[in-house]
Formats: structure tokens, sequence, C-alpha cells
């Protein structure tokens, strides 16, 4: 049966459809043609932009969805469908305006590379996939276009493969969302098994009012435990689980602890790639997905939400920790991706997903804002990374500066900049659920997070240059500037445009934020909680005081000869790294050496030898059989005969 | 005494037997071949037993053929015997290989 579209559904099928359609085009005819593929590439997301404007402004509320049959399997009946609700629509203008940026800013920043078409052609291929995610149905087509944003994250991490740093980086990248992702498929088959769909609006309805939604895996679970009644699992154990293994995908993705190793490696990427894929939407996928599944995470009994936001909270605090002694411009900035995701996981841990959708947002737009940024002084800079390297950039380049300053200020959370609200909002969730060591370490890790973005700002950006390099900046080209110019916009204005009234419509239920125009917007996290505003305005304080004691003209880092071994673990990223490595080392080794002993005393030794052995045994017997003397064959025949005559004669005579 | 059926068929199995033991131990091809024709009579000594004491010809009809083809045989198997004789100087098995690997 052939589905009507509506319009909407057209639009949408087009939005998704135009990326991959360019990165087609790019792959199978315009490899020799750079400037054209980057016109191609650029082109496609433009106008699935365009399109999602279209589809936020002029298109209800109410979700809406188009189904195509895809695939059936017995009772599992996968379809390609495409979902259309506040949640995603939002995610969309998020993936396509910020993506198309980036799409501009990467024409200047890579103009000239050897790779240029295939560099586009990877950006469609990821903006497609990411589009994929964000519009999928169900869970099956979301882990599918999932897989594709981990491919087309490989293939841009390691852009410059002739690199060796950047080919592992690409290679840990995706293995370690493998951990993640096989975590993902579990959980989704279970869900499966359990609810029998995979469609979130059916599985929305199948848990609504459901005292144990799984309530019929536990007897299954148990026979294959063991079959008795002494292993009884308890549905809200299996909801906890499966709740978790969901969330597998998203540590995965989102780099939460302990899979969060793989982001800062992956800094190895073109800088604009760090910006649209690590910082502004891939690594937001996975607080995209558990904000989709929240219903899932949040059955009654189910103890997931409280992991995940101690996870979150835990990444977080981590992340900021390691991101005070990281010396190169990117890593501090991925760090801080990594503290802000932690964020946000911890607000849908706090059951606030409105909040977390709405720090997405914003983050989506600074920090991808930060990253441009970094890569412009990068370039100025010729590509040195070092911030101990850089400084006095902020004569030399005001434009990069000023939004860079104003991407900070909205990183740390300094009203009336977008990341206040966002983050305001998830402090006040923390404090609503009576949370208060979340709360404590939410506004600790807000004073880190200033702390150590101003150190950046205040070495690489103020007081004199260090390096040769950094005395001869001088501003990139417009290219480069005007989408730094733009996506500083929506840092300043996005916090107080009613992002988090239009989320809430998508989460119904408990404390709703409204739209009450711009201006009321911008004063109301002061007038609704007070204490988390006041809390975290105290903080971005605090931070940038100590800061400014420590780095203000300061020619090296003092803080290593203050706190001593802390520094040291934090520039070594508490090694993490090299405690995966062992682990691997040694896991890998004792497998290593079962497999060999199985491969040589088994495999090689029992089978091939042994029916080798056998055969050979048998054969040289038989041969002492076939003397060639026509004599003995005679006797042998007459002895055989007897035999069976004596045998015959025998067996009659017993009867 | 009373010469009854199983006294003939002990003499044909005796006879099949002795035989049986020429054509195993014996080593040269002519003394092998008359052995052969003992364990024919042997069968053909039990056929016209069978026939004799069942009071039914088939068997005798049988032996009759049996002698046929026995003579012709005869007539081809000493021809063969013959040839290797002159061909090889010899009536030996043990010297008749050239089969053998």
């Amino acid at each position: 049966m052939e589905p009507t579209l509506s319009p909407a559904g057209i639009a949408a099928l087009t939005i998704l459809l135009l990326p991959l359609a360019a990165a087609a085009v790019i792959a199978f005819c315009t490899q020799r043609d750079g400037e054209r593929s980057a016109n191609l590439s650029i082109g496609a997301i433009a106008l699935s932009f365009i399109l999602s404007l279209g589809l936020f402004f002029f298109t209800g509320d109410k979700a809406q969805e188009i189904t195509f049959n895809w695939l059936s399997v017995g009772d599992l009946k996968v379809s390609f469908g495409l979902l259309l609700d506040p949640l995603s629509k939002l995610m969309l203008l998020v993936v396509t305006g910020v993506g198309l940026m980036i799409h501009i800013y990467s024409r200047g920043y890579l103009h000239g590379d050897r790779s240029f078409s295939r560099y586009f052609a990877s950006l469609s291929l990821f903006t497609f996939s990411m589009l994929g995610i964000v519009l999928a149905n169900n869970l099956f087509m979301m882990f599918v276009f999932w897989e594709l944003v981990g491919v087309s994250s490989y293939l841009l991490i390691g852009f410059w493969f002739e690199k060796n740093s950047a080919a592992d980086a690409a290679k840990k990248a995706f293995l370690t969302n493998r951990v993640g992702d096989f975590g993902f498929i579990l959980g989704i088959i279970l869900t499966w098994v359990a609810l029998g769909s995979v469609n979130f609006a059916e599985l929305a309805s199948a848990l609504d009012g459901k005292a144990f939604p799984f309530a019929s895996l536990t007897e299954p679970l148990g026979k294959i435990a063991g079959g008795t009644h002494w292993w009884v699992v308890h549905p809200n154990v299996l909801a906890t689980l499966v709740g978790l293994l969901l969330f597998m995908g998203a540590m995965g993705k989102s780099a939460q602890f302990p899979l969060h190793v793989w982001l800062p490696d992956a800094m190895e990427g073109p800088t604009p790639v760090s910006a649209l894929i690590h910082a502004a939407t891939m690594v937001a996928a996975g607080v995209f997905m558990l904000c989709r599944i929240f219903f899932i995470l949040d059955i009654p009994g189910s103890h997931a939400l409280e992991i995940i936001a101690w996870i979150g909270g835990f990444t977080a605090l981590l992340a900021a920790l390691m991101a005070l002694q990281q010396n190169d411009i990117k890593r501090i900035l991925a760090y801080s991706t990594l503290s802000q995701l932690g964020y946000m996981v911890m607000a849908v841990g706090l059951h606030a997903p409105g909040p977390a959708m709405f720090h997405l947002t914003t983050h989506a737009a600074f920090k991808a804002l930060l990253f441009l940024g970094a890569g412009s002084v990068i370039y100025a800079c010729h590509h040195e990374q070092n911030i101990w390297k850089m400084g006095g950039l902020r004569e030399a380049m005001p434009t990069t500066w000023r939004t860079f300053q104003w991407g900070t200020l909205a990183l740390c959370g300094v009203w009336p900049f977008a990341g206040f609200f966002s983050k305001d909002a998830i402090l006040a969730a923390a404090l609503e659920h009576q949370n208060i060591p979340l709360f404590v370490l939410g506004v600790f890790i807000a004073g880190l997070t200033t702390f150590y973005m101003s150190r950046l700002v205040l070495v690489a950006f103020c007081g004199n240059a260090r390096s040769e390099e950094a005395s001869h900046a001088h501003e990139s080209p417009n290219v480069m500037i005007w989408p730094l110019k733009i996506l500083a916009v929506p840092t300043l204005l996005a916090g107080a445009w009613g992002i988090d009234a239009y989320i809430g419509k998508a989460f119904p239920g408990g404390h709703q934020p409204h739209n009450e125009g711009f201006w009321q917007n911008l004063f109301s996290p002061f007038n609704h909680n007070i204490l988390a505003a006041a809390f975290g305005l105290l903080a971005v304080v605090a931070g940038y005081q100590l800061a400014r004691t420590l780095y203000v003209n300061a020619a090296s880092d003092p803080l290593p000869d203050k706190i001593g071994v802390l520094a040291k673990l934090a520039r070594d990223r508490f090694y993490f790294d090299e405690l995966y490595e062992w682990f691997i080392s040694v896991t890998q080794e004792t497998l290593a050496k079962v497999a060999d002993w199985f491969d040589r005393w088994v495999i090689a030794g029992l089978l091939v030898r042994g029916t080798h052995g056998t055969t050979e045994l048998f054969g040289r017997a038989l041969r002492l059989v076939q003397t060639g003397s026509l004599q003995t064959y005679a006797f042998l025949f007459a002895a055989g005969v007897v035999l069976v005559l004596a045998w015959q004669l025998l067996q009659t005579h017993a009867h | 005494m009373n010469v009854g059926l199983e006294h003939y068929l002990t003499v044909s199995a005796m006879l099949f037997c002795l035989g049986l033991l020429g054509v195993i131990l014996r080593r040269n091809v002519l003394v092998i071949y008359m052995s052969l024709e003992l364990m024919l009579n042997a069968a053909n000594l039990a056929l016209v037993a069978f026939s004799r004491f069942n009071e039914n010809l088939t068997g005798q009809m049988m032996v009759f053929f049996v002698i046929t083809v026995a003579a012709a045989e005869v007539a081809v198997g000493l021809a063969l015997i013959v040839a290797l004789y002159r061909k090889r100087q010899s009536a030996h098995v043990e010297d008749l290989t050239s089969l053998k690997l």
C-alpha cells in the first residue's frame, strides 16, 4: 500500500534525503572538483535548514508520523518511519542550522586541502545520518542511523589518516562506541521482547499506566538463569536493566564515564568536524535519545534514572577537573563538552528531559561557536594549538575575540547569555527534586567551568604574544568570520526565546515552563527559582576571580605549584587511558594465550593431527592385509564363509 | 550299515575341504587347478545326493550342466596354464607377481 504523504511528511523526507543525495553526487560525480562538491554539500544542507525552519514554524505541535514498511521477520515488523514532534523539529533545526554554519566555515578552513571533496561527502553523509536519528520513529531505525553516525564520525576523525594519531583516534572512537552500542542493541531487543514493539508511540501507549511492564519477561529470563524458582527477577530490576542498557548507547555516543575516553582524542579531526560532530550534534545524539525514550527510563519502580543522574554528574566533574590542566585549546573545549554533556545526562537523570534538551540546544550553538573560534585561532597561528604559545590575540583578531568571548560567557552561564538559562534550568531541576548533592556538584562544576574557560581566554587572547606565530596572527577570511557572527546571535539570545516552553510540549506533566515573551523570559529564572540562579552566578564570579588572580599576564601555569599532585592527575586525565590500556592488554593477552593454546592443542592437535593420524594408522594396518597373494585371499574368503556359516548354524541351533 | 544322506554329505564336505586346502596351500598352478576341480566335484556329489534322497531329478540335471561347463573350463584353464608355463618356464604361483606393485 502506498502511504499518502502530507506536505509536512514530504518536507521531512526531503530534509532527510537531500544530504544523502549530495553525498552520493559528490562521491560519484564531482570527486575531482572540490569547489563544486563544497557548493553541493552546502546547498543541500541550506535547503534542509530552510525546510526545517518551515516545519518548525508552520506545523502544529501535534506529533505526526509517516511510516513505510521496511521489513518484517516473524513478529518483528520494522518500519522506516519519520516522527515529527516538537522534540525532533527542534533538533532538526539545531542539526541543520549549526551544520549549515559549519559547512560554510569548512569551505574556508579546509581551502586547498587535497581531499576537499571527500571531506564534504563525509560531512553530508554525517548530516544525513544525524537527521535520521532525529527523525526516526522507532528504535531499530534509530540504531541503524546511530551506526551510520558512528561510521561518518570515524571517517571524519580519521580525515587526515596519514597522521598516525588521527587514524588511531578514529579507531579508538569507533571501538569505544561499539561497547556502548552493544548495550544499546541488547536494550532494544529486551524492549522488543517485553513490549512487542519498537515504535516510540506504540511503546509509550504500551507502557502507559502499566504497573510492571517488564513482568512478562521475568519468567523466561528466570528459566534461562536456572529454570527453578530460586532465581526470580523482579520486574523492577528488569526495568532498571533495560533502562541502563539503552543508556549504554548514550554512554558511548555522548561519551559518558566510563566510555568518555574517545572524545578528547577525536579532536584529531579537522576543527570544523570537532565543532559539528564532537561538540554540537553527534555527541548530543545520546542525550537526544535519552529524551526520546524518557518514558522507558521513567517507568515507576525503575532505578535507571538515579544511576544515570550520578553517572552524568560524575562525568561532568571528572571532565571539568581534567580540563583544568590541558594546554591544547581544542582539548580544553573537548573536556568542557564532556562536562556539559554530563550536565545534560544529569538533567535527564533528574527527571528533567526538558532542561536537558534546552541545554543541548543552547550548547550546540555556543560550543559550535567556541570550536569555530578556536579553529579560527589555530588557522591564524599556523596550526599552533598550545594556548601557552598564543597570547595577545585580542587585538589581532577582533571579531574572533568578540565572538569567542560571547561563547565563553554563554558556556560559563553568565546572564543574559543562552547558557545561563539552560544551566539554571538544570540546577533548578536538581533543587526541585531535593537532590542537594547533585545541586552542589552542579554549582561546583559551574565554578570549575568558569575557571578553566577564563584560563583559556586570559592565556590565549589577553596578555602579550608568547610566540612568533601568535605575534603575526591576523583575522581569518570572511567565509570563516561570518559563521562566527551568525552563531553569536543564538549564543546571546537563545535563552529567552522560549525554547524551554517549546520543548515542554514534548514532555507533558511536571513543571511546565511558559513562554511569556522575550523580556519576561529574560528575568524568569530569578522569579522562578532564585536560589539556583544565585548560586549559579556566584560560582561564575568565584571561578572568574580565581582564574584572574592566577592567569593575568602569567608566563606559565602557576597551578601545578599550588595543588601539586592533583594538577598532574588532571593533566594526565586521571590515568584512565593507561588504565584501559592495561586492562585491555591484560585481558587481551590472556584471551590470546587461551586462544593460542586452544588452537595449538585442540584445533591443530586433536582435530587436525588427530584425524590425520588415525586415518594413517588405519591405512597402515589395512595395507598389511593387501598381500597380493591370491591364496591368502582365498584363505580369508574361506575363513569368512566358515565364520558366517558357524554363526548362522549356532543361531539356528540356539532357537 | 545303512548309507544315508548324511554320509554322502560328509564325504562331499571332506572332498570340498581337501580341495580348498589344496587351493590355499599348494604353490603349483596345475595342482591348484586340480584342487579346484576337486571342490567342484564335491559340490556335484552333494547335489546328486540331495537329488537322490529327495526323489527330484533337478539336482542331477544341474550336475550334468556343471560337468559340461567344467569340461569347457578345463580346456580353457589348461590352455592358459600351458601358455603361462611356456612364457615363464614356471608354474609356481610365487613367480607370477607381475601384477603386484
